[in-house]
């Protein structure tokens, strides 16, 4: 047994740490999340140099890692820097989707996305899909040569930055199957592709897609029709570590800014952490810190074996449970400084809790540990 | 024992009833139901139809022209509001302010001062917390110097709810350097307009202007703004603290919300069923409607107590503590129940573009969970309640 991170994975950690305290302070974060892309190019293109994308996939994909360590080690700097640019989407599931279904014209795409020059996003949730993975009402229904696709998509991160969406679509089935589900890859200038874009809490920009009659050639096809459930599941399994490891990192900020507090402020005459009141709760934290960093690393050591899915469960449930704790918690022992927008904990707790509305919340994921448990 | 109502007490529910279903701006109901931010002009426009009523200050005296209800009725009063969707009454010059006034104040602070909240010629704030000085309140550093005629005021004061509408601050300030810290603090009342007063917006984690940093630079506030005797505003300040802590277990918002997450977990399908009847998520509505029942019922015997005459002691601390974790785990629920839309930002802020995204309930639901951490941080935060709790039942 060894829990060391191997020589690669400590330098990446060392690099990316480096850069995003050097480059990423609260103020320059706190601009890209307040600017009209709600994200950086420039520090997306240095991160994409950096080797952040490349990490993510494995060296017959085209990348240099791949594997859940890479993902947890890239995700959980992303995180306690609170990190708002897509990697989540652009590589981990519009790049994973290509990388496991394109082929070769597809996959030139690939390359375009780990050199960090194109944006993708996952168009799949839909406005009453919630965290149903397989609830797909929009229809893609071909017309000789061509593909007619019909629906809405909703809370489509990184919809706007886009060059392509991958669009889910139903060719058979019921709203509910497993089967049936398509994978499509549409350009972001497809007529009859509109989006209405917005903000996100925690940073970053989504849309509202609505899909009228777009029509794209069969070539468009992502992988098999009506087999694209799968890959679906895939990709989001490495979500789910890619979640949880930067919910992980966050919440390491937010369990060192609270030490920082507990010992520089002071009432009634001393350091408000010599209450034991605080102090206490401050100990819970990092005892449960532990926990979920053992719960990262179970699902990133599993996210290539058969247990994959139960463990996924397992450490988004304890991470959500956790996160929460943290999150508020780390509010509470601040008091009101923590309240204020521009405080460093204010977007960290704010992505902490949101990684919770990510492809399932610990209700959700307590569910799919029972069902898999059970199995 | 009886746990219902007596006649009389149902009768004036059923006033209570009758005057919102009648008077209540369905404007604004609709507003506070969504959560949207209530601008300065909704706010002073149901001030004006309480007063019209005489209702606006429930918990003043007749002679200075309140309703003098007693503690249950104030408590039915503020259940029937927060579930009719009512704009809460801005509490500054109503509940904090005037009671000090009538309690300390000269007869012509009372005469000047008193009407001009009623009929909402004067906003006030609260000018307590600075930054050096939260739950240490005694520690202030925030200095007035006699001269002449005038005290001199230099320092500053933080959070100040809602001051970028406030023409008037009641402040908190160290007048005597030199002795224990709480007998050195006077109570001044300060009108913002007055040269060396700057009001600095501080934007919260929910992107709203909800309050504001005060600075103070030689500041000129006439003699007769002093409230009561020099040093003694340590004494005034505790008695408005205890005012602050009525309806601190907040029965009636946490009823509110508790319906209206019940509405979202009907609309809502988890499973391809309705959200209500997912069994994680209906037995986490299930544990705080119990502990609500018992809160209700705890508010309840402490406000009879109060009625017959005897002073809450920490059982008003008791009910902030649990009030707040009860709304706040409700604030948890509403966020968690509508899934992948507690991500948007609310579009209400974003500008020109008022149509929510999703479904309209899911719009304030994760700046509200955001924002109702300030629950168990203010009004004395839960852990110096505690500490309250535990000192006087040790005898400490
Ligand atoms: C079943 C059992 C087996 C044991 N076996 C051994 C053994 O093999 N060898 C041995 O040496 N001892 C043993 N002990 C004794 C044990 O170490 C003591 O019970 C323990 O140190 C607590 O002391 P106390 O019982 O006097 O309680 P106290 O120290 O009086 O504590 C009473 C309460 O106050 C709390 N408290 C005390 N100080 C603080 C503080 N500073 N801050 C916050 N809270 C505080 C405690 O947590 C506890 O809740 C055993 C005890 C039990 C019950
Ligand atoms: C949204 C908002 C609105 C507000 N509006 C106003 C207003 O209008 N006017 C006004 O004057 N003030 C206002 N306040 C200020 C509020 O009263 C203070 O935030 C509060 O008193 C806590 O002070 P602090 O924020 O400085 O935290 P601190 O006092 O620094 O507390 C930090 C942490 O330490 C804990 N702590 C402190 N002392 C102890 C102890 N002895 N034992 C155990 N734990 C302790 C606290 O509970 C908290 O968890 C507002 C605050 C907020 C967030």
């Amino acid at each position: 047994m060894n829990f060391d991170l191997t020589e690669e994975r400590q330098m990446l950690q060392d690099t990316l740490r480096r850069y995003l305290s050097d480059k990423y302070d609260t103020e320059t974060r706190n601009k890209i999340i307040d600017s009209e892309e709600g994200m950086s190019a420039e520090i997306w293109a240095e991160l994409a140099e950096l080797g952040v994308i490349g990490a993510l996939f494995t060296e017959e994909q085209g990348g240099f890692g791949g594997f859940g360590f890479d993902v947890s080690t890239v995700f959980e700097e992303l995180g306690r820097a609170g990190v708002v640019e897509p990697f989540l989407d652009t590589a981990v599931l519009g790049g994973g989707l290509i990388a496991r279904l394109g082929d070769d014209s597809q996959k030139e795409l690939f390359e375009e996305v780990i050199a960090g020059s194109l944006h993708l996003a996952l168009a799949h949730g839909e406005p009453v899909s919630r965290y149903d993975l397989s609830y797909v009402e929009s229809t893609a229904k071909a017309n000789g040569d061509e593909i007619v696709l019909n629906g809405r998509k909703s809370v489509v991160v990184n919809a706007e930055a886009a060059g392509q969406l991958i669009v889910s679509a139903r060719e058979s089935g019921d709203a509910a199957d497993q089967d049936g589900i398509s994978l499509f890859l549409v350009p972001a200038d497809t007529a009859g592709l509109t989006m209405r874009g917005y903000p996100l809490f925690a940073g970053g920009r989504a849309a509202e897609v609505t899909l009228d009659e777009v029509k794209i050639p069969a070539s468009a096809r992502l992988g098999e029709a009506g087999k694209g459930f799968a890959a679906l599941s895939d990709v989001i399994a490495v979500a789910d570590v890619a979640l949880a490891a930067e919910a992980l990192g966050a919440m390491d900020t937010a369990v060192e800014l609270t030490r920082d507090y507990l010992t520089q402020r002071k009432q009634f005459g001393r350091p408000i952490g010599s209450f034991q009141a605080l102090a206490h709760r401050y100990s819970d934290l990092l005892i449960e810190m532990e926990q979920a960093r053992s719960a990262v690393i179970n699902a990133a050591g599993h996210l290539e074996t058969a247990d994959a899915a139960r463990q996924n469960a397992s450490t988004r449930n304890l991470i959500g449970r956790v996160g929460r704790l943290v999150a508020e918690e780390s509010i509470q022992m601040h008091g009101g400084i923590a309240m204020t927008k521009e405080y460093e904990l204010a977007h960290i707790a704010k992505r902490i809790v949101m990684c919770d509305h990510r492809f399932g919340d610990i209700d959700y994921h307590l569910e799919r540990f029972i069902e898999l448990s059970a199995a | 024992m009886d746990l219902n109502y007596t006649e009389e007490e149902i009768a004036f529910r059923d006033e209570v009833r009758a005057f919102l279903d009648e008077k209540l701006p369905k404007e604004l109901s609709d507003k506070v139901a969504a959560r949207d931010h209530l601008g300065k002009e909704d706010m002073e426009r149901w001030h004006a139809i309480l007063n019209e009523k005489g209702w606006l200050a429930p918990n003043w005296p007749k002679k200075f022209g309140g309703a003098e209800w007693n503690a249950v009725q104030k408590h039915i009063f503020e259940e029937e509001t927060a579930r009719a969707n009512a704009p809460r009454i801005v509490p500054f010059g109503l509940s904090m302010l005037a009671p000090v006034l009538q309690a300390f104040g000269s007869k012509e602070q009372q005469d000047y001062y008193l009407p001009r909240i009623l009929n909402g010629e004067d906003w006030w704030c609260q000018g307590y917390s600075e930054p050096g000085a939260g739950s240490d309140l005694a520690s202030l550093k925030t200095r007035a110097v006699r001269d002449g005629d005038h005290y001199i005021v230099n320092g500053q004061k933080t959070w100040t709810t809602l001051g970028q509408y406030a023409n008037k601050i009641f402040c908190l300030v160290r007048t005597d350097p030199d002795v224990k810290q709480q007998e050195g603090i006077s109570f001044l009342l300060i009108d913002m307009d007055t040269p060396g007063i700057e009001v600095r917006p501080i934007i919260l984690l929910d992107g709203v202007h909800e309050v504001n940093e005060v600075f103070f630079d030689d500041v000129k506030v006439p003699v007769e703004n002093l409230v009561g005797e020099e040093n003694k505003g340590w004494t005034y300040a505790k008695y408005l603290l205890t005012h602050e802590r009525t309806n601190i277990a907040g029965v009636g918002y946490s009823q509110a919300g508790l319906e209206s997450v019940k509405r979202i977990a009907r609309a809502e399908r988890a499973n391809g069923k309705p959200l209500i009847e997912n069994p994680q998520f209906a037995a986490r509505l299930a544990n705080v409607e119990i502990d609500l029942m018992a809160m209700s019922t705890s508010n309840m015997r402490i406000i009879s107590k109060a009625a017959a005459g005897q002073a809450p002691g920490v059982e008003s601390s008791m009910l902030k503590v649990k009030g707040t974790i009860i709304r706040q785990e409700i604030n948890d629920l509403a966020r968690r129940a509508v899934g992948p839309y507690a991500m948007p930002f609310p579009s209400e802020t974003v500008e020109g573009d008022n149509d929510p995204i999703g479904p309209d309930y899911a719009a304030p639901v994760s700046a509200a969970y955001f924002n109702n951490r300030k629950l168990s941080i203010f009004g004395g935060s839960n852990e110096i309640q505690r500490g309250i709790i535990a000192k006087v039942k040790m005898g400490g």
